[in-house]
């Protein structure tokens, strides 16, 4: 490893998992990520494989079982709430409780991290938050209650929200898990385009194998065997695809770039 | 241009002047007619026909006004966190057990004095003794329910929880009030009707303190209450430290009921309808409208309820727990009838 390479997320023998009264539950050990800024990473494993648990450890929502994470190259466990909250932002899975909160209020409540204590915006605030409602196509929205949306319109606004809090990371777990194909190629592609043109560190978590496939820079697999992590086009070349479903009913086929159903 | 937060001022200058004409009719309704001009002078100081109408005004009527907007206005934002932080339109100081908390530490300082002797007994019954009493019932029994809420995330749990502490906190009140005197039974009693007059001006100090703190300690959590609104994971993502807004929304809630509980008797409905009445007419979830609209209107309808109880002209005075939820329940109905959902 040349040393003068910087990762914006890394970690060293990374054990993650949960710790009740009793005992400890590992769900995945030795991870060794090294993520550079601007990449698009396309998290992928089967359904209860941990990958909800592997992003909820690399955003301190959980605690590590062992090893460290460094964002940016700081111990992310010296690192404050509110410093985390600038350098990282999240959209979740999880409906939103009801409020009447309106989708500007929405998107500028991920202005907190910056504004005072009463959450003033500054004419700096909303201009990010502006640019924010630009980049997602949901300017029009602004005014709605956030019930009053649909759910490809809600997953967007989520997007937005991230969007205003400014961070170089924003971190999605399955972020198209309520949408049709058409929202989620769209939601892919602007993730992407982020990606390119701000050169955000994008991480999802998600289901949508083969779009993954074609849109990420890079692959974290989590199989029940082990972790793997690299550049889309190395694993693919390396096979490392047939893993992720040890099924009988699924093929991972090298040429189209996609799984496909195995004829018997 | 972006707009940014819709603009309230002429709802709050309405609900301003409301809360003016309100606490004026409320001074001048009583079993002594005083006319309008009376009122006025004796508030201002100056010349009145009778001395005993300023004396009327000073000691009974001003007093109990400044009770029922203290009153109305803690119950309320005492609902409005209770509700923001279990994010559950159900909760209140009534649910969640907190006000039987404050009835428990009352009930123990009244109905307890013969099981804990008379040494006690002999300055407990001050207000001040049952204000004390009250607040660390109140406490003990939100804090019980919190350490619940961190074991149990469900917040349905929570609230049935709640509800059982509620129960239990009423049990132990039929236990003791069983082996309690007549007198010190109807003591408890009259405290638990509920009563805005009777208290001095050295107690409206005091409760006016309590308010103020407890107040200052909410506007201090507006931010974090309205990342709340997401749920708890946004919030964190966003810097909140979760667990001390929920601290402080425990110290405020405790402290607001407690002590309101103990000056004017559980006081039912207030907690949990002024906030759905005013997330109604304000149509908003956020915490910086919300707070000062809930605290206004929660201070014009307990001096509306107390209007009522003095039942005008007459010389009876009805228990204001009665009225509170007599007028207030069926306005709820009505509301959520038309409204169909109310969004919290």
């Amino acid at each position: 490893m040349n040393s003068t390479e910087k990762y914006i997320i890394r970690t060293s023998n990374l054990s993650i998992g949960y710790t009740s009264k009793n005992e400890t539950t590992t769900i995945a050990s030795n991870l060794n990520i090294q993520l550079k800024a601007g990449n698009m990473v396309g998290l992928l494993g089967k359904n209860g494989i941990g990958k909800s648990t592997l992003l909820r450890t690399l955003t301190k929502v959980q605690p590590a079982l062992s090893g460290d994470i460094f964002i940016d190259e700081n111990n992310i466990n010296k690192v404050g709430n509110n410093q985390l909250a600038k350098t990282l932002s999240l959209v979740l899975t999880e409906r939103l409780p009801d409020s009447s909160l309106t989708v500007f209020e929405l998107v500028a409540l991920g202005r907190q991290p910056f504004t005072n204590w009463i959450g003033y915006l500054t004419t700096n605030d909303l201009e990010i938050i502006q640019l924010a409602f630009e980049k997602t196509n949901t300017k029009h929205l602004m005014q709605s209650k956030c019930y009053e949306l649909s759910d490809g319109q809600l997953q967007k606004v989520l997007i937005a929200r991230a969007l205003a809090q400014n961070t170089p990371i924003i971190v999605l777990d399955e972020p198209t898990a309520h949408l049709d194909l058409h929202h989620t190629v769209n939601t892919f592609s602007l993730l992407k385009n982020l990606a390119k043109e701000f050169n955000k560190t994008i991480i999802i978590s998600t289901h949508e194998t083969n779009l993954t496939l074609q849109l990420a820079d890079e692959l974290w697999l989590m199989t029940p065997q082990n972790f793997i992590c690299g550049k889309t086009n190395d694993l693919i070349e390396n096979n490392n695809l047939e893993q992720l479903f040890d099924s009988d009913l699924i093929k991972f086929n090298k040429s189209l770039k996609q799984f496909t159903i195995k004829h018997s | 241009m972006i707009p940014t937060e819709k603009s309230y001022r002429n709802t709050f200058i309405l609900l301003l002047f409301v809360l003016v004409i309100i606490f004026l009719v409320n001074i001048s309704l009583g079993s002594v007619y005083i006319p309008l001009k009376g009122i006025f002078s004796s508030l201002i100081n100056g010349e009145v026909e009778k001395e005993s109408w300023r004396a009327i005004v000073y000691n009974y009527r001003l007093p109990k006004a400044i009770t029922a907007i203290i009153v109305g206005s803690g119950l309320s934002i005492s609902g409005l966190l209770m509700q923001t932080l279990f994010r559950n339109p159900l909760a209140g100081p009534f649910v969640l057990g907190i006000s039987s908390g404050a009835s428990l530490g009352v009930a123990i300082l009244i109905l307890g004095a013969s099981f804990l002797g008379a040494s006690i007994s002999s300055f407990s019954f001050s207000n001040f003794g049952l204000a004390i009493a009250a607040s660390l019932g109140a406490f003990l029994v939100l804090s019980a329910v919190m350490i619940a809420a961190i074991k149990v995330r469900n917040t349905m749990s929570i609230l049935i929880i709640g509800l059982m502490f509620g129960s239990l906190t009423s049990a132990v009140i039929s236990i003791l009030a069983y082996f309690s005197s007549a007198s010190q039974l109807q003591q408890f009693m009259f405290w638990s009707f509920g009563s805005l007059g009777n208290l001095s001006w050295s107690e409206i100090f005091a409760l006016s303190v309590t308010f103020i703190i407890g107040i200052s300690l909410v506007v201090f959590i507006i931010k974090p209450l309205n990342s709340l609104l997401l749920g708890e994971n946004y919030a964190k993502s966003m810097g909140v430290n979760v667990k001390s807004t929920r601290n402080i929304v425990l110290i405020a809630t405790s402290l607001l009921t407690g002590v309101i509980t103990a000056f004017s008797g559980p006081i039912a409905f207030i907690g949990l309808a002024v906030p759905h009445l005013t997330k109604l007419l304000f149509s908003t979830s956020n915490h910086k409208i919300l707070l000062p609209a809930v605290a206004i209107s929660g201070a014009i309808i307990m001096l509306i309820c107390d209007s009522i109880a003095q039942l005008p002209t007459s010389e009876f005075t009805l228990p204001i727990n009665a009225i509170t939820s007599l007028f207030g329940a069926p306005i709820i109905i009505w509301l959520l009838v038309r409204k169909r959902k109310i969004y919290y």
